[in-house]
């Protein structure tokens, strides 16, 4: 029995409905650094595409659970995660790294060589 | 620069909780009785119980929580998780900038209270991929059997 879900309604013509993990995003020199809450999601059940400009994550939750198991309480109710996010073109999607340690996904997007901040000279007339 | 990986596509459910928490105040949250012990909508970590034939098992998403800082206990039939979790974030400079402040960070405590048949001196807690697992079980009376019918 699906534990996020108390009471399973199973309808394969609506798209699931996600949770949507809370983030912290930030920027330095180097690049850009997510960092999200995925717990229950585990190496092998995270998906991360890059499209274009479109980053998305997606995992799938699994809670090891019991077999049997019938939901008394419920404060997660979906057993997915997904978010997506724009990245400039300023930003190198071929170098994207992904690690994921406690339910905590770490995602470091690396600025392109030309984009790196440089100091432009200004030339007296 | 950045405003395209700030403006997040999950601002439409943030609107929509919000929303929500107006109605359920409105209607002071009838017709979907909790628990006394549950916390606001949102509170950390959120919990997940349910029942098997032999025991009682709890489900606390809590990501990211180095394993010294977090404590288990039961009092009363009560369960409480509480813990701490560090913030991530460096602080913001002319180097360093923050575009989302999502995650939770600082102590947490939250409490479950037990159902009567759980034995509550045999619990057992794991923790993997940020979930905190918490298995109590039930005692051997209120465990289901079945009964012979005599002739």
């Amino acid at each position: 029995m699906d534990m996020t879900r108390p009471n399973a309604q199973r309808d394969s013509n609506v798209a699931e409905p996600a949770l949507v993990p809370p983030v912290d995003v930030l920027e330095n020199e180097a690049g850009i650094t997510v960092k999200a809450d995925l717990p229950g999601v585990s190496k092998e059940s995270l998906s991360i595409r890059v499209d274009g400009e479109t980053l998305a994550i997606e995992g799938q939750v699994s809670l090891g659970e019991a077999a049997n198991l019938e939901a008394v309480y419920a404060e997660v109710r979906n057993a997915q995660y997904k978010r997506s996010f724009v990245l400039s073109r300023d930003l190198d999607t071929s170098r994207i790294d992904a690690t994921m340690k406690n339910g905590v996904l770490t995602l470091t997007v690396p600025k392109l060589e030309q984009a790196k901040p440089r100091r432009i000279a200004v030339r007296a007339e | 620069m950045y405003a395209s990986l700030t403006r997040f596509p999950g601002d439409m459910f943030a609107d929509f909780e919000a929303l929500q928490r107006q109605v359920e105040q409105l209607l002071g949250n009838r017709g979907w009785p909790s628990s006394i012990r549950a916390a606001e909508r949102g509170a950390f970590p959120a919990i997940n119980m349910g029942v098997t034939n032999d025991a009682i098992e709890i489900y606390a998403f809590a990501p990211g929580i180095d394993m010294g800082k977090l404590e288990v206990s039961v009092d009363r039939g009560v369960l409480t998780i509480a813990g701490e979790r560090a913030r991530d974030l460096p602080q913001e400079s002319d180097k360093v900038s923050v575009y989302a402040d999502e995650r939770f960070s600082g102590s947490f405590r939250r409490a479950v209270s037990l159902p009567e048949d759980a034995d509550s001196s045999r619990i057992e807690a794991t923790y993997r991929d940020g979930i905190l697992r918490m298995r109590v079980p039930k005692r051997e009376s209120a465990k289901p059997r079945r009964i012979e019918v005599k002739d």
